[in-house]
C-alpha cells in the first residue's frame, strides 16, 4: 500500500466516523516490547525492540444489520525492523444477508479449521509473518464470497484475486533468516490470478465438520536462493496448487477431539510438481474447578504428520505438541496457554507461553514467550534458532 | 474468553398474566376451568411434597411457554468484598423450541477486549448443551465443551448453571412450605439439579403465588452450606403474557462479592427473528 492509499483510507474513514452516530467506530492501540535474551546469529540485529500498532474498526449496517460495512486498518510502528513498520487493510467489505444466503464482497479475513498447534486446512489468507512469527495474523485478502445456507450446512463459494505476499523480517529485524526477495510466480497472470475455493461444513450431534478444497496460487512460498554473494536474498516462487481439506471436531463432554488434514497437489519449485498430505490431530480435556477452585485447566495433545518428510518445507513433519490453557475465570478473565512442539526425530523443541489479562475496563496486558531449543541444522526454524524472545504488549481498546 | 463457556442467558423466572392466559384459547380456558374451578387460579394439588413441588414448578414454566423470541440488553454490575466495582454489557436473543431447550445468541458489548465475541447455545432438557463461540479477533467459530456448569461466568457471582435455560427437567423437586416474602404470599420449594456436575447440593426457591414469579433463590453449595442468595426484583410485564425481572441481584455469602444484572431493551416476539439468526453461521454478524 503505497502511502496516498493510506492517506486516502485515513481520510475516508475520518470522513465516514465523524458525522454520523450511527457509525461505530472500535478498536484498539498497542504498545510492545520484544528482548531477545540471545545475540543474533547475524551482526547488527537488535535485541531489545519497541512498537506501536494501532487497530480501529469502523461498523455501520442498514435494515437491521441486513446491508452491512466493516472497514479495518491496521498499522505498526516498528523501533528496529522497517519491514515490520507496516500498513495493512485488514478488512474492508460489505455484508448483505438474506434468509438463506450471504455476500460478502471486499477484504477480509477468514479462518477455516480446528486444531490448536497447527493451522493445515486455513488456507484463503496470506500470513504477515513479520507481524508475529505464529502465523496467526493475516492480511487482509481480496474476495467475493457467497455463502450459502441449505439444510444440510453451510455451503461458502469463494473467488480470489489480488494475492499477497506473505511478508517477512526485514534485514535487520530478528526473527527472519536471510532478507526476503519479490515473489515470482507460476501463474502468467502473476498476482491477479483468479483464484477459487469451496467449502462445505455442518454439524451432526457432537461432531462439526468441514470438507474444502482451493485452487490457485500457493499462500506458502517455495524458497530459493537470490540475491547476489555479498548480499543473499531468500526468493520466493509461489506455484499454482491444489489443495483438498477436511476438518472434524467430536465434542464429547469435557474432551474435545481434533482432526485437520490436507492434500495439497502442485506443490513444488518451478518446473516441479509434487504432491502432499499433512495432518495434524489430537484431543483437548478440560477439567472444571481444578482443585476446589474456580479455574478451568484445559489439556493439550497434538501429532502432526507430513509424508514429505524431512523435506517438508515446515517445521512440523513429524512432531507432538504437548500443553495446557489455565482458565482463572476471574474478574479480569486471566488465562494463560503454555505448550511445546518436540520434532519426534530430531528433537528440535519450539516452546511458547502466552498469558493475558484485562486491567480495569478497557487495557489489557499481554505477555508472550517463544524458546527455541536445540534446533537441527535441517529444521526450518535452523535460522532463527538464537530468537528466542519475550514480548510484553499493553492495549488500549476503544 | 479464548475458551470461555458458552452460556444461555434466560431471566431464569416464569410468569404469565391471566390476561393473556385468556387469549390463548377456549380449549385451553375450558380446560383450566374443569381442572382448578376457575381459569385463572392455582390450586396446590394433594399427594407427597414431591408432587407439590413439580406441580409449582410447572405452573410457573407453563405460564412463560409461548413467548417465541426475545431480545434484550444486560448489564452486569460486579462488586468484590472491598466494594471495588467492574461491569459487563451484553445483547442477549433467544427462541423457543418447541419440545427442547431454547437457543440462544450472547453478544458482548463491553468490556471493550471482548466485543463482539458471541456465544449460541442450543440447550437441551436433558444431557449437555451444544455452544459455540465465536472469537472475532482470530474469526474463529469455536464448538466448545458444555461441562462447564459450576464455573463462574465472566468472572461474576452467576454460574453457567444459574443463567442457563431453566428447564423442569434439570430438577428434582420438594414443596417446603407457604409463606409471605416481602408481604407476598409465597411457594417454598426446594429443587435438586439432576446433572452431577452441578455446583450445589440444592436450592430453595420462593415462588409468589399471584403471578408464580420467581421473587428468591437460596444455593446451597456442594457441602451444603448456605453459598449465595438470588433476589429477583423490579419486574415488569410485557408483551402482554410475560412477567421478566429488571434486576437480578446475587450476594455470595462465603466470600462476600456481589453481582447485580439489570435486563433493559426486552422486545417479545420479535419480526424477522428466527432460526436462520440462532446458526453456527450466524455468530459471524451477530450484533
Amino acid at each position: 500500500m503505497t502511502l496516498r492509499q493510506l492517506a486516502f483510507t485515513i481520510a475516508l474513514v475520518s470522513t465516514l466516523a465523524s458525522p454520523s452516530s450511527a457509525w461505530e467506530l472500535t478498536g484498539q492501540v498497542a504498545a510492545e516490547g520484544r528482548f531477545f535474551p540471545q545475540d543474533a546469529i547475524a551482526a547488527d540485529k537488535h535485541d531489545t525492540n519497541g512498537s506501536f500498532a494501532l487497530a480501529p474498526e469502523l461498523y455501520h449496517d442498514w435494515n437491521s444489520g441486513q446491508l452491512a460495512v466493516t472497514i479495518s486498518p491496521f498499522a505498526r510502528i516498528d523501533q528496529g525492523d522497517e519491514e515490520r513498520t507496516h500498513f495493512d487493510l485488514r478488512e474492508a467489505f460489505l455484508l448483505y444477508s438474506e434468509n438463506k444466503f450471504e455476500v460478502r464482497a471486499g477484504l477480509r479475513q477468514t479462518f477455516w479449521g480446528v486444531a490448536e498447534s497447527q493451522h493445515l486446512v486455513d488456507i484463503l489468507g496470506q500470513t504477515d509473518q513479520v507481524e508475529n512469527p505464529d502465523g496467526e495474523d493475516k492480511l487482509g485478502q481480496p474476495m467475493v464470497e457467497l455463502t450459502l445456507l441449505p439444510s444440510f450446512g453451510t455451503v461458502e463459494l469463494t473467488l480470489m484475486t489480488g494475492f499477497r505476499e506473505r511478508t517477512y523480517p526485514g534485514r535487520e529485524g530478528r526473527l527472519g533468516k536471510l532478507p526476503v526477495g519479490d515473489g515470482v510466480y507460476e501463474s502468467s497472470d502473476e498476482e491477479w490470478h483468479l483464484d477459487w475455493a469451496a467449502r462445505w461444513s455442518h454439524y451432526l450431534g457432537a461432531f462439526d465438520f468441514g470438507l474444502s478444497h482451493f485452487q490457485g496460487t500457493s499462500r506458502e512460498p517455495i524458497f530459493g536462493l537470490g540475491g547476489t554473494k555479498e548480499r543473499p536474498v531468500l526468493a520466493p516462487y509461489y506455484p499454482l496448487i491444489d489443495q483438498t481439506g477436511i476438518e472434524v471436531q467430536a465434542t464429547l463432554g469435557g474432551w474435545l477431539w481434533k482432526l485437520e488434514t490436507i492434500r495439497r497437489a502442485g506443490f513444488g519449485s518451478k518446473g516441479q510438481s509434487r504432491t502432499f498430505t499433512a495432518a495434524v490431530g489430537g484431543f483437548e480435556y478440560t477439567l472444571v474447578g481444578v482443585g476446589g477452585s474456580v479455574f478451568d485447566l484445559g489439556l493439550i495433545a497434538e501429532i502432526h504428520l507430513d509424508d514429505r518428510g524431512d523435506s517438508a518445507t515446515t517445521p512440523f513433519q513429524d512432531d507432538l505438541f504437548g500443553g495446557a490453557r489455565l482458565v482463572l475465570n476471574d474478574v479480569q478473565s486471566t488465562e494463560c496457554l503454555a505448550g511445546v512442539i518436540v520434532d519426534r526425530e530430531s528433537g528440535s523443541t519450539l516452546s511458547s507461553i502466552e498469558a493475558n489479562r484485562r486491567v480495569g475496563d478497557r487495557w489489557r496486558i499481554s505477555l508472550e514467550y517463544r524458546g527455541f531449543i536445540n534446533i537441527e541444522t535441517t529444521d526450518p526454524l535452523y535460522g532463527i534458532r538464537h530468537d528466542d524472545f519475550v514480548q510484553i504488549e499493553l492495549a488500549r481498546f476503544f | 474468553m479464548q475458551d470461555g463457556q458458552g452460556i444461555h442467558f434466560h431471566a431464569n423466572t416464569r410468569g404469565r398474566h391471566f390476561i393473556g392466559l385468556a387469549t390463548k384459547g377456549v380449549a385451553f380456558a375450558i380446560l383450566l376451568t374443569s381442572v382448578a374451578g376457575t381459569a385463572f387460579s392455582f390450586e396446590l394439588p394433594g399427594g407427597s411434597d414431591e408432587e407439590k413441588g413439580i406441580a409449582v414448578a410447572t405452573e410457573s414454566d407453563d405460564r412463560d411457554n409461548r413467548f417465541i423470541n426475545f431480545t434484550a440488553s444486560m448489564k452486569m454490575i460486579l462488586q468484590d468484598r472491598h466494594g471495588q466495582e467492574s461491569s459487563r454489557e451484553l445483547r442477549v436473543k433467544t427462541l423457543e423450541v418447541d419440545g427442547d431447550g431454547d437457543k440462544s445468541l450472547v453478544i458482548f458489548e463491553n468490556p471493550r477486549d471482548v466485543k463482539g465475541t458471541a456465544f449460541l447455545t442450543y440447550s437441551h432438557k436433558t444431557g449437555n448443551d451444544d455452544q459455540w463461540l465465536y472469537l472475532p479477533a482470530l474469526k474463529r467459530v469455536k464448538r466448545i465443551a458444555s461441562n462447564n456448569r459450576s464455573g463462574p461466568f465472566m468472572g461474576s457471582e452467576f454460574a453457567y448453571e444459574d443463567i442457563s435455560s431453566q428447564e423442569i427437567e434439570k430438577y428434582t423437586y420438594k414443596f417446603l412450605r407457604e409463606e409471605a416474602l416481602d408481604g407476598k404470599d409465597c411457594y417454598v420449594v426446594e429443587r435438586f439439579p439432576v446433572n452431577e456436575r452441578s455446583g450445589y447440593t440444592r436450592q430453595i426457591v420462593w415462588y409468589d403465588q399471584s403471578e408464580f414469579m420467581i421473587a428468591k433463590i437460596d444455593f446451597y453449595d456442594r457441602k451444603d452450606s448456605l453459598l449465595k442468595t438470588m433476589l429477583y426484583t423490579e419486574y415488569e410485564f410485557f408483551a402482554d403474557d410475560f412477567w421478566r425481572p429488571g434486576i437480578m441481584a446475587v450476594e455470595n455469602h462465603q466470600t462476600g462479592k456481589s453481582t447485580v444484572l439489570e435486563w433493559t431493551d426486552y422486545e417479545f416476539q420479535v419480526a424477522d427473528l428466527d432460526t436462520a439468526d440462532f446458526e453456527k453461521n450466524s455468530l459471524k454478524r451477530a450484533r
